[in-house]
């Protein structure tokens, strides 16, 4: 039977094995693949989304408990990266392998909703289920005190850091040949 | 012998090893002219391996080494862009395939790692900038039928310098592809560097930053098919028999194959392939390592840090006749355990064989040698072999080896549809190759007024270069078991270095700064212990010996300033030092630490790093790295510890192997030695210092000496 929610923002419907985790039926039922795999049992926090607005570790959660329910992904965190969270992000340089950065941003992002000012511990306990093993802690943390800064005092008009911001795609991640089927993957996000 | 000289000769060594080794070597050197060709087709303008300029302005790099995080998509983009003077912004980049053109200088094959990019092609890519530039200026130079001394190039235009008028690289980029490439070129003088050295950032942090970024594990391909593999749990046991029925039975599960590495599930999804596996009924045929246990593993590294005999690695003066001289004698064992690599993104890889080619997608380390592994299996030319390099959740050295690909691989052939195959992460933590566990016995002699005349050490670890480049260990010596002790820099008379290769029967390879990572622990941690047996001051003790070993007096010295060595700290805080020449860069670090004095916790507040890498590319990745060598060192000496029992490695996810987490981390400092010596590496040398500078100042703290990595609190209480 299939199992209805939206997904960043539109209805989506699957037909899978209700257990099958949410993060699975995102990577490979939807190839949503921002989200990632780390662990499988929600200690490294690398497959976080937003379930009606919480933070919460994909790999543990059985696509059956968000039927009827809001799912965000890191690619409908903001359809231009105009989110605070990712304008910090790319502002202090912070991801370096990047593949905990999707986890990061999703839980980044959450704290800052529920709590706009957090003071350092906060940020630290709130961020403490995310691993990064390139070490890019220091930078995560300036750069949560930095969109809350953002948030706080939104620029006037859409002003520069994400015009100066690259766009999405322009650095591809591919091989020359690749297959155009993985680009289309990639642009089929939002 | 100095530890540069070592570095070289270690260079010279491995590409003598590579040439060495007929069969896979040649390998590395046979182009994938297809994809090649294919490559410099897209554009109009392609005058060399790297750059491709389209007429719509585009600049397109491609990049031959493996972004694993340490910046060399923005590193060498910075390289060439310094040269051809083109738009920063208007740089795209693409990952090489495996060709010969893009054999790494230094190892002499395809492949990322020890800390070689940037040394490697500092001037390749420099030159491959300038030839394109000429070309692009001559080009101008012809259109408006002048000399080309009246073009300048900038920001991808070339400017007449009379007229003012303007051609844009992309208008040139036809005209430009019809010229001669020019083999000898000028380079800038540093003086004159607009990119280089200056404060970049990343080019792949917006992609990264919105999910965009392909890693291997997002590859998707038209019918792919996921595996997973179940693979026996004692290392180096193999598959008796096995029953599927049930495997195939699970919802999506198409296939259950046996492989060399076990047995695979493929299905329509990873999950599926992961139920399947769980329904597999195997039997192990468990071998030899089917009773071995870490306590049998000490024993034999002590029984080899014991016996005489060892390959000698280092011998200065007359240790014996040190010690005869010696006023007093000081002894010390150290220990350093198996360590997992424990990559964010768990090993995958996608192939497709197909009966006149294939395709391997793979966030690899190593492509030369993916190309000759893949082919082999498949049966078919090197060149017939299309690897596709994608981004990678981490390296850390564990991408270097074949494992995964040969997964794919094998699965692939087997099942006829692309394949991807992922591991989970206790795949990756019970079958990886681990930093090898080693032993180390010292001893030492100093003079009556404690400045030492005399250090033995004798190192017993595995060997990691006798599975990788068997030709390079000689005479039993394995140079990456003794780096870090056998170049210990410090002026003293007598000095004697022995290793024994003792193999365990668990696998070893690279991880993130190889020897040095446990040899800076024992050396710079025995350093400390006499520092403090003489009654003097670490920092002082080291300055004084190190004067004839310049930068690594530099950074010591920097550090120290920058730190307050010497001045009052906080209540119960504690200071310690170490340093290190590994990679051809210098690194210091201070650690400020406290120890809790009920439970033996141990927090690290802040650690101050000094480097010396020659040449500043970019100073916004040298911190990066430093921070992040950093946290990979500290979270292996506060946490690291792959044990074994019966043959099994008894750690599996982040619960029981764990890693530092945001809350534990501490401030770092970098400060750079501004140099104009050749860039040297620096995803690497941040990590071996930062065991010793804690465990130093653990001492400090509580009289108390780490001698065995990981730090165990109960031991502190």
């Amino acid at each position: 039977m299939a199992i209805q929610f939206m997904l960043n923002g539109k209805a989506q419907s699957v037909d899978v094995d209700p257990q099958m985790p949410l993060l699975w039926v995102l990577r490979d039922t939807l190839n949503l693949t921002g989200t990632k795999f780390g662990c499988g049992m929600a200690l490294c926090g690398a497959c976080t989304v937003h379930i009606d607005g919480e933070a919460t570790r994909s790999c543990i959660t059985p696509v059956s408990e968000v039927a009827g329910k809001k799912v965000t992904t890191i690619e409908g965190l903001s359809a231009d990266m105009s989110h605070p969270v990712q304008k910090a992000w790319i502002e202090l340089d912070v991801p370096q392998c990047g593949y905990c950065q999707s986890g990061q941003i999703m839980s980044a992002a959450a704290l800052l909703e529920k709590n706009p000012r957090p003071t350092d511990a906060e940020v630290d306990d709130a961020m403490s289920g995310n691993i990064c093993r390139c070490g890019t802690y220091q930078r995560i943390r300036e750069a949560i005190r930095r969109a809350a800064q953002m948030r706080a005092a939104p620029p006037r008009q859409k002003a520069s850091p994400e015009k100066q911001a690259k766009k999405p795609g322009e650095t591809a991640a591919m091989t020359p040949d690749e297959p155009a089927a993985v680009g289309a993957a990639a642009g089929g996000a939002e | 012998m100095s530890s540069a000289t070592m570095k070289l000769d270690r260079r010279e060594f491995l590409k003598g090893a590579a040439a060495g080794a007929t069969g896979l070597v040649i390998g590395f050197y046979l182009p994938n002219r297809l994809e090649a060709r294919a490559a410099a087709a897209a554009a109009p303008f392609a005058p060399n391996a790297w750059i491709r300029i389209g007429t719509d302005d585009t600049v397109t790099l491609v990049i031959d080494k493996s972004e694993m995080g340490q910046g060399v998509v923005t590193s060498l983009s910075m390289l060439i862009a310094e040269e051809l003077e083109c738009d920063w912004k208007k740089i795209r980049t693409v990952f090489a395939p495996a060709a010969k053109e893009y054999a790494n200088p230094i190892f002499g094959m395809q492949g990322t790692g020890g800390s070689t990019s940037v040394r490697g092609m500092w001037t390749p890519l420099r030159k491959a900038g300038a030839q394109a530039r000429e070309m692009l200026i001559a080009a101008a130079a012809q259109k408006w039928a002048v000399n080309k001394a009246v073009c300048r190039a900038e920001d991808s235009v070339v400017t007449h310098a009379q007229t003012k008028e303007r051609l844009s690289y992309g208008s040139l980029a036809e005209a430009a592809g019809k010229l001669p490439v020019p083999s000898d070129v000028k380079l800038k003088d540093p003086k004159q560097f607009r990119i280089v050295g200056k404060e970049m950032k990343r080019l792949d942090s917006a992609d990264k930053t919105c999910g965009r970024t392909k890693f291997g594990i997002d590859v998707r391909q038209p019918g792919m098919l996921h595996a997973v593999v179940a693979r026996c749990p004692v290392i180096g046991g193999k598959v008796a028999s096995f029953n599927a029925d049930k495997a195939k039975a699970v919802r999506g599960v198409k296939h259950a194959v046996q492989i060399s590495s076990g047995v695979a599930v493929v299905a329509d999804n990873t999950w599926s392939a992961m139920q399947g596996r769980d329904a597999l009924e195997i039997k192990w045929e468990e071998g030899p390592n089917a009773s071995l246990t870490s306590a049998a593993i000490r024993k034999m590294l002590e029984e080899g840090a014991s016996k005489p005999g060892g390959a000698v690695a280092r011998k200065e003066g007359d240790v014996t006749a040190g010690f005869a001289s010696a006023a007093k004698k000081i002894e010390a064992v150290y220990q350093a355990p198996f360590l997992a690599h424990a990559t964010m993104e768990p090993m995958n890889c996608a192939a497709h064989v197909r009966s006149d080619g294939c395709d391997v997608w793979a966030p690899t380390q190593f492509q030369g040698v993916n190309q000759m592994t893949a082919a082999k299996i498949a049966g078919l030319k090197p060149e017939q072999v299309n690897i596709h390099t994608t981004y990678l959740g981490g390296g850390f050295g564990r991408r270097a080896e074949q494992d995964f690909v040969i997964e794919a691989v094998e699965i692939a052939q087997a099942v006829g549809v692309p394949v991807q195959v992922t591991w989970s992460r206790e795949d990756d933590m019970q079958h990886d190759f681990y930093r090898p566990a080693s032993y180390s016995r010292f001893e030492a002699g100093l003079d009556a007024e404690g400045w030492p005349v005399a250090w033995s050490n004798r190192i017993a670890c595995p060997s990691i270069m006798s599975r990788f480049f068997p030709g390079s260990v000689k005479n039993g010596l394995d140079e990456s078991s003794v780096e870090g002790a056998a170049d210990l820099p410090y002026a003293i008379p007598n000095i004697f270095v022995d290793y024994q290769l003792t193999e365990t029967g668990i696998p070893v390879g690279f991880w993130r700064s190889v020897g040095h990572s446990q040899n800076a622990f024992f050396s710079e941690c025995f350093l400390d212990e006499l520092a403090a047996a003489s009654g003097k001051d670490p920092y002082e003790f080291r300055r004084r010996l190190l004067q004839k070993a310049p930068r690594h007096l530099g950074v010591l010295e920097l550090a120290a300033t920058k730190a307050g060595w010497g001045e009052a700290l906080p209540a119960e805080r504690y200071r310690g030092i170490a340093v290190l020449s590994s990679f051809g860069s210098y690194v210091a670090e201070v650690a400020e630490v406290s120890v809790d004095k009920k439970n033996g916790e141990v927090r690290v507040h802040r650690v101050v790093c000094a480097v010396d890498c020659g040449r500043t590319v970019n100073p916004l990745t040298i911190e990066a790295q430093m921070q992040s060598g950093i946290v990979f060192g500290l979270t292996a000496a506060l946490k690291g510890a792959i044990t074994i029992n019966k043959g099994r490695v008894e750690q599996g996810n982040f619960d029981d192997y764990q890693m530092l987490r945001v809350a534990e981390m501490p401030k770092i400092e970098v400060h750079i030695v501004p140099s104009d010596q050749p860039s040297s590496g620096i995803g690497e040398p941040g990590t071996p210092p930062i065991a010793p500078a804690v465990c130093n100042a653990i001492f400090a703290a509580t009289k108390k000496r780490i001698r065995r990595l990981p730090i165990r609190p109960e031991e502190l209480a």
